[in-house]
């Protein structure tokens, strides 16, 4: 799906021009993190095998795939978070704007800070809400004192979660609903301007409203962050990500526009996951 | 992979159904053509009235398909091949009852011109109705068997040979008409015919290009 120039190219462009599908500005985006023969291994397991994949900048990528397919190690990769996994060994390279993650004088935290991450499970800090926003910036002395208060401001209403709780920073974040908080963690991520946002399952412990609140969120932030989501549920994929890449047992089977993915795949074993047939 | 046994049989039974439905559709619309253009031909006012008749009957299986075809997008969020079968049968199921509204049409020339013998033996006419029932058939056909060069057939040679047919006999009734003023009446209603066997074989290219999308996923116009 990406040329040599990093650029990605739709498959059957001209076609769908003709049919009215698409333009060809929406198929050329710019590459932010190139993954090149990724394996990953526990201790003798191999988790990963041999992903080779290009994560357009400023665009939502889906992981989908069945449980323990390898699209959460995958995530985990991309901001070095298996490096917390004792017995894991990484063969193959990471690149996140031309330069490798991998490399001895990254500074993992750094690297974090730019790659940020939000889980399946909303994870606040029991603290309050203004504290668990400010919590990172004060960490990584991204502002003064006196920015601080616009600075969580600006993280919360970017998050979609500033006219809810203008009025009570001061409470606890526990207090929130489960939508809230995941918000809430949400705009903790971004309050240390992270490049990239990893998201694992953001939506799976929340209900339709709340997940399609996130989803808009989503769709808003990809004007200024390259979001990548792991999700069980395809049908979130085929809303908000513009590419989806289908894991099976450490394979990355098939990745393209997720249109593409969910209308006609390539791959038989796409085909049968999408239509619900794995079996 | 696709050979494992599937783990939504009900959704498979569903799609069955619907696929079943189309072509209870198709047979329907198949025979009202084939009864319009005897009756046409027999200027027999009693099979083109059955003819007419029917044509409730394939409008509300026309909706019924519409319903189910929601029904499942709604309910079963259907993705890829099951995503084109729908969209194909949704599609499909619109053309077909247009087949039947022609038939109807036809039928209702059939009772018009019942009165008086036609100014010549009808024989291009019924040739082009040939080939027009032929297609429709053969268009179900490819659907039952996702029969990809049938689908190639239909949108080329078949709907040609309709098409020459039809510019053919637009030009002879012209110069019927141009010549005996008593044939005018006639000659105008046989025309109305062509018009509408030569659309029969257009909706036949349309179902038929969709085909094509539900069996490769590409969108193209193939006649």
């Amino acid at each position: 799906m990406v040329d040599t120039n990093g650029e990605v190219i739709s498959r059957g462009r001209a076609k769908r021009e003709g049919m009215g599908f698409t333009s060809p500005d929406q198929d050329r985006v710019r590459t932010k993190i190139q993954v090149e023969n990724l394996s990953l291994f526990y201790g003798n397991s191999q988790a990963l095998k041999n992903v080779n994949v290009s994560i357009a900048d400023r665009e939502i990528t889906a992981l989908i795939g069945p449980s323990g397919c390898g699209k959460s190690s995958f995530l985990r990769c991309l901001n070095r978070m298996n490096d917390l996994i004792p017995d894991t060994r990484v063969e193959g390279d990471i690149k996140l704007d031309g330069e490798s993650i991998f490399k001895k004088n990254v500074d993992v935290v750094a690297l974090r800070r730019r790659v940020g991450m939000v889980f399946q499970q909303p994870n606040p800090f029991p603290k309050s809400i203004f504290d668990n926003v400010a919590y990172g910036p004060r960490l990584h002395r991204l502002c003064s004192k006196s920015e601080l208060a616009d600075h969580v401001e600006r993280s919360l209403r970017q998050a979609a979660l500033w006219d809810e709780v203008k009025d009570k920073l001061r409470s606890s974040a526990l207090e929130l609903s489960g939508g809230q908080q995941q918000r809430l963690c949400i705009a903790r991520a971004l309050a240390v301007q992270p490049e990239v946002l990893l998201m694992d399952e953001p939506c799976s412990a929340l209900d339709p409203i709340s997940t399609f609140r996130i989803e808009e969120l989503m769709l808003e932030l990809k004007q200024q962050y390259t979001l990548v989501i792991v999700t069980h549920n395809m049908y979130q994929a085929s809303r908000v990500a513009k590419f989806t890449g289908f894991f099976l047992n450490g394979e990355l089977v098939e990745f393209g526009l997720t249109r593409d993915i969910f209308e006609r795949p390539k791959d038989p074993r796409t085909d049968d996951y999408v239509r619900g047939r794995f079996g | 992979m696709s050979e494992r046994p599937s783990i939504r049989r009900t959704f498979e039974s569903q799609l069955q159904a619907l696929e079943q439905n189309l072509l209870r559709l198709g047979s329907m619309v198949e025979e009202m053509l084939d009864g319009a253009i005897t009756a046409l031909v027999n200027q027999d006012v009693a099979l083109a009235n059955r003819v007419i008749a029917r044509d409730d009957e394939a409008d509300q299986l026309d909706l019924d398909i519409e319903i189910e075809c929601m029904n499942l997008l709604a309910l079963q969020q259907p993705m890829s091949r099951d995503l084109r079968l729908i969209g194909t049968v949704l599609r499909a199921t619109t053309d077909l009852e247009r087949i039947g509204d022609y038939s109807v049409d036809i039928a209702k020339v059939a009772i018009r011109l019942s009165g008086t013998p036609y100014f010549k033996p009808l024989v291009d006419i019924p040739r082009m109705a040939q080939l027009a029932k032929k297609m429709v058939h053969d268009t179900l056909r490819a659907f039952v068997d996702r029969d990809l060069a049938a689908v190639q057939r239909i949108c080329t040679t078949d709907d040609d040979q309709v098409d020459a047919m039809n510019s053919r006999l637009f030009d002879e009734l012209l110069a019927a008409m141009q010549t005996r003023p008593e044939v005018v009446v006639q000659a105008a209603y046989f025309l109305l015919v062509t018009r509408f066997l030569e659309r029969v074989a257009d909706h036949c290219t349309n179902i038929a290009e969709r085909i094509f999308y539900m069996e490769t996923g590409e969108l193209v116009e193939l006649a």
